[in-house]
């Protein structure tokens, strides 16, 4: 029997076989994935920045070190990222043009501010345990480099999840000021946590395709109420207080009810008025801007020595 | 006298890995950036078994000795309480005037060429001091520093190479990279200054002899600037300093923030 290359790829997805680089893909899907994995890559390179303003005031050498090392893995899920993306036939500088340009999008959670050290441990705490949510269906995905490069990063998120958690507990054990610390970081970052997750299904406008290409593999109010079930049960361990009136747990559904998301927000800092959107674009575009005349110079040199070893070859 | 040695070594250490870390985020390229932190990392990953270390000949003074040996505030409450230090404390509340790293170290960052011209001329060094110092008859010493060679082999090599990249690179690069190798040749004297510490230090056989180092390294550092097309810095006047506390005023601002959590919310687990 022939088959046309829609049907073969069909089969492939519908069997849950890996699609690997070389295989023929419907142009929609490729663009999904890139858009996909660039924002995820986006994501990872912004996100080191709200933890990267607290490397300098870490307080202990030890805190300090595996933040830093933290922060260097996000640095290499950027890479993973990126170069899965380039698989599909996109290059690293055009991406970011797109980022640097606005066109391309990244997790909004990074517009917010880390105003105290306790934001060191919410945001690995929540942010890394909403992403491990959202990211370990992806280690299923249907598209091979991105399926491998996803299981990686999970290792990694997980990690840093425990020592945000680790982070809390300490503060929750601790004085007075240090569970204030606490409370006051939880207050600020649980609602944005929740938003991570994305828009409600019913205004979620790929997600169905999405689950069909098994690019994504549960949808976001699936994965934003089991995220809620495991850390309201954390809170109580750490002994801090939810900051939402109408979350209450449901016996029927055998799920926590929760009061409602403020979505006018969520949007807002999509289009770019968080209160971190331009912080965070200049530092990096300036960071980029500043590298011109590095890279350059590393490629200038590279090609002086290209060309001076083809002389000697010449000459021999 | 052993103390001030080692918590030398440790500050070096420390100052370094925070100048270092200050680039996580920002870097030009982001290989580059991860390069960097994983050095950062070593250098913070010696200055805590350092002043761990330290912290253990501290805890082993007299009463007395141990009154006079800081002044800040901070340390003076918990050694009258009775308190053992430990590393954090000797990182996080020692004022600026007890703090021993070279100057070098806590140059700022700048732009790339001047991270590499620091890291460049600080690596060099670094690699032979602890080619040195692997023959202490200090055996922490000596086993800190057999580490250390490992990673420094590597710091050398990476911040060699960028000097070859951009003093061989483009007009504007090598433009940058000599302007920086300039600007920072004044601080380099310093590094083989031996100070009282020093010099008792090598008495005993735990310390390393400097002026052994100094032509190894100008020979190094020659034969890497060669190659970059860089001309060695003429200047014979040297500033110092760091070693016996007097810092240039980028140390004040780097502890305002690095110590600010100690300071501010003293005595807390975190």
């Amino acid at each position: 029997m022939v088959q046309s290359f829609q049907e073969h790829f069909d089969s492939l997805i519908d069997r849950e076989v890996t699609i690997e680089p070389k295989d023929w893909m419907p142009e929609d899907y490729r663009k999904t994935l890139i858009r996909q994995i660039s924002q995820h890559a986006h994501s990872e390179v912004i996100g080191m920045l709200p933890e990267g303003n607290w490397i300098s005031r870490a307080p202990t050498l030890r805190r300090k070190a595996v933040l830093l090392a933290k922060v260097q893995d996000e640095a290499g899920h950027g890479l993973y990222l990126y170069s899965a993306a380039e698989t599909l036939g996109v290059s690293r500088d055009t991406l970011y043009d797109q980022l640097h340009s606005g066109k391309a999008k990244y997790s909004s959670i990074f517009n917010y501010p880390t105003l105290t050290w306790a934001d060191m441990g919410a945001i690995g705490w929540l942010v890394d345990g909403a992403a491990i949510m959202n990211q370990v269906p992806l280690c299923r995905t249907s598209y091979g480099p991105y399926a491998r490069a996803m299981v990686r990063v999970c290792k990694e998120e997980s990690f840093h999840q425990r020592q945000g958690f680790e982070i809390m507990l300490t503060l929750s054990k601790g004085t007075g000021v240090q569970k204030k610390l606490a409370q006051d970081a939880f207050n600020r970052w649980w609602w944005p946590s929740l938003m991570m997750f994305g828009p409600p299904d019913a205004e979620s406008p790929h997600t169905e395709q999405s689950v069909r290409w098994r690019i994504k593999r549960m949808t976001n109010d699936e994965l934003r109420q089991k995220f809620i079930d495991v850390t309201v049960e954390q809170a109580k361990v750490l002994g801090l207080y939810v900051p939402d009136k109408d979350l209450k747990w449901n016996e029927e559904r055998g799920h926590y009810d929760f009061g409602t998301i403020n979505w006018d927000e969520f949007r807002e800092v999509v289009k770019g008025n968080g209160p971190c959107n331009r912080q965070r674009l200049e530092t990096r575009k300036k960071a980029w801007d500043e590298g011109q005349w590095v890279r350059d110079a590393a490629m200038a040199h590279a090609a002086k020595r290209k060309a001076r070893k083809q002389e000697a070859a010449n000459a021999a | 006298m052993k103390l001030d040695y080692i918590l030398h070594l440790a500050d070096d250490a420390l100052i370094m890995g925070h100048r270092l870390g200050e680039w996580c985020g920002h870097g030009p390229i982001l290989e580059q950036d991860i390069a960097l932190t994983n050095t950062s990392l070593d250098h913070l990953g010696r200055a805590r078994s350092l002043f761990q270390y330290a912290a253990e000949q501290f805890n082993s003074l007299t009463p007395e000795l141990k009154s006079v040996q800081f002044s800040s505030v901070a340390l003076q409450a918990l050694v009258s309480e009775g308190k053992p230090l430990d590393e954090d404390d000797l990182a996080f509340l020692r004022d600026g005037w007890d703090f021993r790293n070279h100057l070098l170290v806590e140059q700022p960052n700048n732009d790339w060429a001047y991270t590499v011209a620091r890291s460049f001329y600080y690596d060099a060094f670094n690699y032979l001091f602890f080619t040195e110092l692997m023959n202490s008859t200090d055996t922490t010493l000596a086993s800190i520093a057999e580490k250390s060679l490992k990673e420094v082999t590597y710091h050398l090599r990476w911040s060699s190479e960028w000097v070859v990249r951009l003093g061989d690179g483009t007009d504007e690069s090598h433009e940058r990279m000599q302007q920086a190798i300039n600007e920072l040749w004044m601080y380099t004297g310093e590094l083989f200054d031996m100070t009282e510490t020093d010099k008792a230090m090598q008495a005993e056989g735990i310390g390393a002899d400097l002026s052994k180092i100094k032509s190894l390294w100008i020979d190094r550092v020659a034969q890497v600037m060669e190659e970059a097309t860089i001309t060695i810095p003429q200047g014979k006047w040297m500033q110092k300093g760091g070693k016996s506390g007097r810092h240039t005023e980028h140390l004040g601002y780097i502890l305002a923030e690095m110590q600010f959590m100690q300071r501010a919310y003293p005595g807390m687990e975190w």
